[in-house]
């Protein structure tokens, strides 16, 4: 089956060189190779398979992953994994013409309604940030991630709000501003005082809890 | 079950001057788990740039940090050129090339200087800025600008650069050679900064790859990898020199690596000085006329590490998507490799030693007890905490 | 009042917020200190708190995040206080005005806890370190007026 898979690719842009061989170990999870070149390649991989993928290019000598990218499109959030192979740190068990500082450019699609997929992040915690960053930034979901607390977007930033999608505005979008911190008395050193009360430094955790 | 104490950090404190939020989570002086809460920075660049045009966008991301105001246009602009296919001419590459080295020694020095005052070792934080100052004059001479440049644009560079200004920048580059050899030195020999920074905070290779750690905070620990040899860009691949790397992956580590890479990079700039005093003249900058539809990949050695720019382009004059990711996105995270297990005072330096910037990463910290959320130490009295140290340890050599 | 204001123009002290700056200003912010601007020789310093200070310097946008926080700090600043808006971005976020995590400008921000609030600013992007030099010998004159 995978072979079938390969050579139905292989027709719109064949796989050469290096490139060709890494993409060619992740078998049948390859549904479609939109690239292939001597330093870049970039295929779409099965959505289902996030994991399984993920976990092979990390056991790749030299392989990490650089970064992700999110991108809302027609059908969904296409998350785009970067991964860059070194020569450098492969060793004496390099192939031979492995050319350096090739990305590979794995796309996955989360499809429209539930824009959901397997996070990869407890296999390859370099995921772990940007995953965030795409949850909170255009709101793709990442099952199983071990931390999914919001990153960039401030505080007082409303939940389902995501700025990165085509339809949110920049300009006219912008949620609310957060309320402005309590003015003080300008005059006098109150608001210092005031404010000073809450200060402990270096005292026992007890104290502050003792006078209640 | 012992007693854990949350330390938070930030947002605002003196020294990182930037502003994020630590939380460590210490049982007595052992850190045993830490938290970061970052968007103090975050302005929403990637969204702007796609209400920019191609040629303006350089601008943009010129800003997104300061000390990386070379390599993060450079990085957006090979993504472009990626998708345009651009042949540049030969002069402006080296042009690039002098102002990303020039950028990499101002980076470096900066960091030893307050790599320097966390320790308590103020003379050094003086020194290293004052030795600074020629590579910001000379960047002024070069660009018009101390510390935005605006140097390149898609197909080359904005702006040649005359005999006179190469001669100076050589001349300045050959001068600081003294003052680096001086300050390498003053810190490799140093018996109390072998005490403090041996051994602390270390990052094993596997933390490396499994965090995607990048520039200096993995070629200290022996990890060589380098853009600029990976994947030559601009004249890397026409000029000598060789890429520096330390075993241990401490924070000696991470300091030796810095200090030698100023030398690599006064180095590959006179190259490229002498080269182009060799060769006037000549075009500086290729035409391009449209960026077609496609995607590119651009990737660029900051001082940091690599700076990684993902450009999609749909045929018009603006990127349907632009995506920015700063070293300090990948490096920032493995605190969480380093600096568990450590003693409170060691982790001031730890922090500052893979060189974080947060306005790349887009992105506080103060200690709160972890009952009464009551603040107990802030990140002056962590760097006094610090210096207090490292007065111990002298008085015990 | 008058033996406040007496021993406040002698030295001021400054205390640098970081709002959403790219890291320039900071820089810049940061030489003052070192040997070359040595702005020290005025009797300013930089300080870790703001309790301890007179002038606060701002760099940046001044972000959603940090906008309560801006706040919070200029309270805490021991009053009567010079904010610096240092850089474009601070002086009127420059080229991130139509970036969606912005905040009020630097000076609004201020102004809404305080009406009475003194800012000056810096413009250039970034300003030279002579041009911070200058504005703070200013805010110097500025504050014997008061």
């Amino acid at each position: 089956m995978s072979e079938v898979a390969v050579t139905t690719t292989q027709a719109d842009v064949p796989l050469t060189g290096f490139v060709g061989q890494v993409l060619e170990r992740l078998g049948d999870s390859v549904l479609e190779v939109q690239k292939c070149v001597q330093l870049r390649g970039i295929a779409r991989i099965e959505p289902a398979r996030t994991v399984e993928v993920a976990e092979k290019m990390l056991a790749m000598p030299g392989c990490r992953l650089a970064t992700a990218t999110g991108i809302e499109v027609r059908d969904g959030i296409d998350v785009l994994y970067h991964w860059i192979i070194e020569r450098s740190a492969a060793g004496e068990a390099a192939v031979a013409d492995q050319p350096a500082g090739v990305v590979i450019t794995l796309k996955v699609l989360a499809a429209r309604p539930e824009l959901a997929l397997d996070s990869i992040a407890n296999a390859v915690p370099a995921a772990n940030w940007i995953e965030r960053e795409m949850h909170d930034l255009l709101g793709a979901n990442f099952r199983n991630h071990p931390d999914m607390r919001r990153l960039i977007l401030d505080d007082s930033w409303p939940e389902g709000v995501h700025p990165l999608r085509k339809d949110f505005d920049q300009v006219a979008d912008r949620p609310p501003l957060p309320p402005n911190q309590s003015p003080p008395d300008v005059e006098s050193t109150n608001c210092t005082k005031e404010n000073n009360k809450g200060q402990v430094r270096g005292t026992l955790p007890t104290g502050g809890r003792d006078k209640k | 079950m012992s007693h854990k104490t949350v330390v938070n950090i930030g947002p605002f404190h003196p020294l990182q001057e930037e502003a994020e939020f630590f939380q460590l989570y210490v049982d007595g002086e052992t850190v045993v788990d830490m938290d970061v809460r970052i968007s103090y920075n975050h302005r929403g660049i990637e969204k702007l740039d796609e209400s920019k045009t191609f040629d303006q966008v350089p601008f943009v991301v010129e800003r997104v940090c300061g000390i990386c105001s070379a390599s993060h246009p450079l990085a957006y602009i090979q993504a472009v050129e990626d998708i345009a296919h651009v042949d540049m001419p030969e002069r402006a590459l080296y042009l690039r090339t002098i102002v990303n080295e020039l950028e990499r020694i101002h980076s470096h020095m900066l960091w030893v200087g307050l790599a320097g005052h966390f320790l308590g070792y103020n003379t050094v934080f003086m020194w290293a800025w004052k030795y600074r100052e020629p590579v910001m004059d000379v960047l002024e001479v070069a660009t018009g600008s101390r510390v935005t440049y605006a140097n390149c644009k898609i197909g080359g560079v904005r702006r040649d650069m005359t005999d006179e200004q190469l001669r100076t920048i050589d001349r300045s580059c050959a001068e600081l050679v003294g003052p680096l050899e001086m300050l390498t030195n003053a810190v490799l020999d140093d018996p109390v900064l072998h005490a403090r920074l041996k051994n602390v905070g270390i990052l094993t290779p596997a933390d490396v790859k499994a965090y995607g750690a990048l520039g200096p905070t993995a070629r200290g620990s022996g990890v060589p990898i380098d853009v600029r040899r990976d994947e030559p860009y601009a004249a890397y691949d026409r000029v000598d020199w060789k890429v520096i790397t330390a075993p241990g992956g401490d924070v000696f580590g991470k300091a030796v690596v810095r200090l030698l890479e100023c030398f690599e990079a006064v180095k590959i700039t006179r190259q490229c000085c002498d080269y182009l005093l060799k060769n006037p003249g000549g075009e500086i900058d290729a035409k391009v006329e449209a960026i077609p539809p496609g995607e590119g990949v651009g990737r660029v050695e900051a001082p940091r590490g690599e700076t990684f720019h993902y450009v999609r382009s749909d045929g018009s004059n603006r990127p349907t998507r632009h995506k920015v990711r700063a070293p300090s996105f990948n490096n920032v995270p493995t605190f969480k490799a380093s600096c568990i297990g450590l003693q409170i005072p060691d982790v001031a330096i730890t922090l500052a030693s893979v060189d974080p910037c947060y306005s790349c990463t887009e992105r506080m910290c103060t200690i709160v007890d972890a009952e009464t959320h009551k603040p107990m130490y802030n990140f002056a009295e962590l760097v006094r905490l610090s210096q207090q140290k490292t007065e111990r340890m002298k008085k015990e050599w | 009042m008058a033996l406040k204001m007496w021993a406040l123009r002698k030295s001021l002290w400054v205390y640098h917020v970081n709002t959403g700056a790219c890291n320039n200003c900071d820089i810049e912010v940061l030489e003052l200190l070192t040997p070359r601007y040595d702005i020290e020789r005025f009797g300013m310093m930089l300080v870790g708190s703001p309790r301890h200070a007179d002038v606060l310097a701002v760099t940046g946008v001044c972000t959603r995040q940090a906008m309560p926080r801006l706040q919070e700090v200029y309270m805490q600043t021991a009053k009567p206080c010079v904010v610096l808006a240092v850089g474009a971005c601070a002086c009127g976020q420059g080229i991130f005005t139509e970036a969606y995590h912005m905040g009020p400008t630097v000076d609004e921000a201020i102004k809404a806890v305080d009406p009475n609030a003194i800012i000056m600013y810096v413009p250039g992007c970034s300003p030279k370190p002579e041009a911070m030099i200058d504005a703070t010998v200013k805010a110097m004159e500025l504050l014997k007026t008061l």
